[in-house]
């Protein structure tokens, strides 16, 4: 089931959203047996930006039918803290990951990071490209619940001028997480593209809220009405699968190069769907949350 | 601390018990760890687990619930583990409806549980303070002192908004009990049961899980009067392995703890305060 993706080779099709599978922690909660079945083939980090962010304050999910809002608001320690801390841990772990019915294929690291100019990615992106243990890196250009840089990815035009920007900086596989939140996601797919993108990923999640819970006839105040601790935050899981299955196939008729198609897939049947419509890899994400095995059933089951 | 076994378990419900307001969902485990200290590898009193209903789960009240809902780990038997449920939501409903035979995902044990500090600071008398359904780990931690070779006096405290919660001392010995409206023991807060009970005995550790008030409480008294304390926090989370940061509560000197990986049981001098934790799934 191995599955070739921009010159690396993957055990199978199935890895993680970035920002959704803390592998460190995990870790830690399950031990060795995480190492001995190991979910995904590729590990994608959460989002690294250049100084280090707590996230937002509580209260930071929101239940909704068939999903949940985030306004985590990526916390981390820092592209530093990042480098020094969790890089190796990770590159450890990765190395000693084992993927249950594999051939010994290695598990490979995906960093993903953020910034808020084309200057910053371009730090974050080359910082990377000096580390042997990333085998390639993810840009967030659409994580929607943060106020810096949020629209870089929703404007085809800035968008490129950004990953033309960065892509100078690596020679690795460079991937173009896409933001949902606009109304042009193929021609921003396609922007990415020209701009020398080796790949692109979609969706994120789509942008939401939900009010603070009040009375009958309790008028909303203020702000602070808002529920979620950033104002506002994404929706994900299986409430947005339809909608990532219409932009994956939009997106994968549109450009040439290899997309992660990712947004609700709790099934290998779901993923079957991703990948019939031109993804070359599924990321599974908020079905992790409900059970962390996920992704090695689904990758089991295609 | 036992860890996990990796990915989510497929038990069966043994049985539901009424108690009082509350219900003693009991579930086949003889899999699982048994209850002991963190040093023996065991099941930690104040672990937790993720449970979602096999069947059913979604379409309830706006079409919830989604995701997996945390619970303390109540009582561990040879065959069973024990969870404490109270309607209030529509997770806590479906949860509450299971029957014998009905199947239940668990993920679990999870989570940081509580230590044994009359041992290590040669405290010989544990002050166990519950509140609510909150009272559901300190039963777990009860047996577990009572199964110690350490010989600690163990004090148990519980607080309830009425009678028909009050049937909940039930899960634990020797309880007294403090409530609201004065319908059974103390007319009043468990913790002025605690004042009294560290200003009769100060050399003592104070082990507490309850809602965000009664904690305070507890945090802010414990402080004054020098006391160690173990708090055992609750907050909504998606996944209780730390992977989506969603179930933070502030920390002394700024930033967040992570309620599943960093707790949920957390020394109180970690916290400023504890602060009523919105938006949990119930």
């Amino acid at each position: 089931m191995s599955v070739q993706f921009c010159g690396l080779t993957l055990a199978h099709p199935i890895i993680n959203g970035s920002g959704t599978f803390d592998a460190i922690a995990a870790r830690r909660a399950f031990g060795e047996q995480l190492l001995n079945a190991f979910p995904f083939s590729a590990y994608v980090s959460k989002t690294i930006t250049l100084e280090p962010r707590i996230g937002n304050p509580p209260p930071r999910l929101w239940e909704t039918p068939a999903g949940l809002i985030n306004s985590i608001g990526l916390p981390n320690k820092g592209l530093d803290g990042y480098l020094r801390e969790d890089l190796p841990q990770l590159a450890e772990l990765i190395a000693g990951a084992r993927i249950e019915g594999g051939d010994g294929t290695p598990v490979q690291l995906i960093t993903n990071v953020m910034g808020a100019s084309a200057e910053e990615l371009a730090r974050l992106v080359q910082a990377c490209d000096g580390r042997a243990e990333i085998a390639a890196i993810e840009l967030n250009v659409s994580c929607p619940n943060v106020k810096t840089g949020l629209d870089i990815g929703a404007d085809p035009a800035q968008l490129e001028q950004v990953v033309r920007a960065v892509r100078g900086a690596t020679a690795k596989p460079l991937i173009v997480k896409l933001t949902p939140n606009t109304a042009a996601v193929p021609v921003c797919a396609q922007a990415a593209e020209e701009a020398g993108a080796d790949a692109v990923s979609l969706i994120n999640t789509l942008r939401a809220t939900a009010l603070a819970p009040r009375k009958a006839g309790q008028r909303l105040s203020d702000r602070s009405d808002r529920w979620l601790g950033g104002g506002s935050g994404g929706q994900s899981g299986p409430a947005i699968r339809a909608v990532a299955l219409a932009q994956v196939a939009a997106v994968a008729a549109r450009v040439a190069v290899p997309v992660i198609g990712m947004g609700g897939v709790q099934s290998s049947a779901h993923a079957r769907d991703l990948l019939d419509v031109g993804a070359t890899l599924v990321a599974v994400g908020t079905e992790s949350f409900r059970d962390p095995a996920a992704g090695s059933r689904i990758a089991q089951g295609l | 601390m036992s860890q996990a076994p990796f990915g989510r378990r497929p038990l069966t419900v043994t049985g539901i018990d009424e108690l009082g307001a509350y219900r003693v969902l009991r579930v086949a485990d003889t899999d699982g760890p048994r209850a002991g200290w963190e040093e023996q590898g065991s099941l930690v009193p104040g672990q937790f687990a993720m449970l979602a209903a096999a069947e059913r789960w979604g379409g309830g009240d706006g079409e919830r619930p989604y995701l997996p809902r945390a619970f303390s780990i109540a009582r561990r038997t040879d065959s069973e583990s024990h969870f404490l449920l109270e309607d209030v939501g529509p997770g806590t409903r479906r949860l509450c409806e299971l029957r014998a035979g009905d199947g239940l995902w668990v993920l679990g044990p999870l989570g940081r549980g509580f230590t044994a500090g009359g041992r290590d600071l040669d405290r010989r008398r544990a002050l166990l303070v519950g509140g609510g359904v909150g009272i559901a780990p300190l039963a777990i931690l009860q047996d577990t002192f009572a199964a110690d070779a350490a010989a600690t006096e163990v004090t148990v405290l519980l607080g309830f908004r009425d009678s028909a919660r009050a049937h909940g001392a039930a899960l634990l010995s020797d309880a007294q009990v403090a409530t609201d409206d004065g319908s059974v023991g103390h007319h009043g807060l468990v913790t002025e049961l605690l004042a009294t009970e560290l200003e009769r005995d100060p050399h003592a550790v104070v082990y507490a899980c309850g809602p965000a008030g009664m904690l305070e409480g507890v945090r802010a008294l414990c402080a004054d009067t020098g006391t160690p304390a173990q708090l055992a926090l609750e907050a909504g989370m998606a996944c209780g392995f730390g992977a989506c940061f969603g179930c933070v509560v502030p920390k002394r000197g700024g930033g967040y703890l992570r309620v599943c990986v960093d707790g949920p049981v957390v020394d109180a001098a970690e916290l400023e305060h504890v602060e009523h934790h919105a938006g949990a799934p119930a």
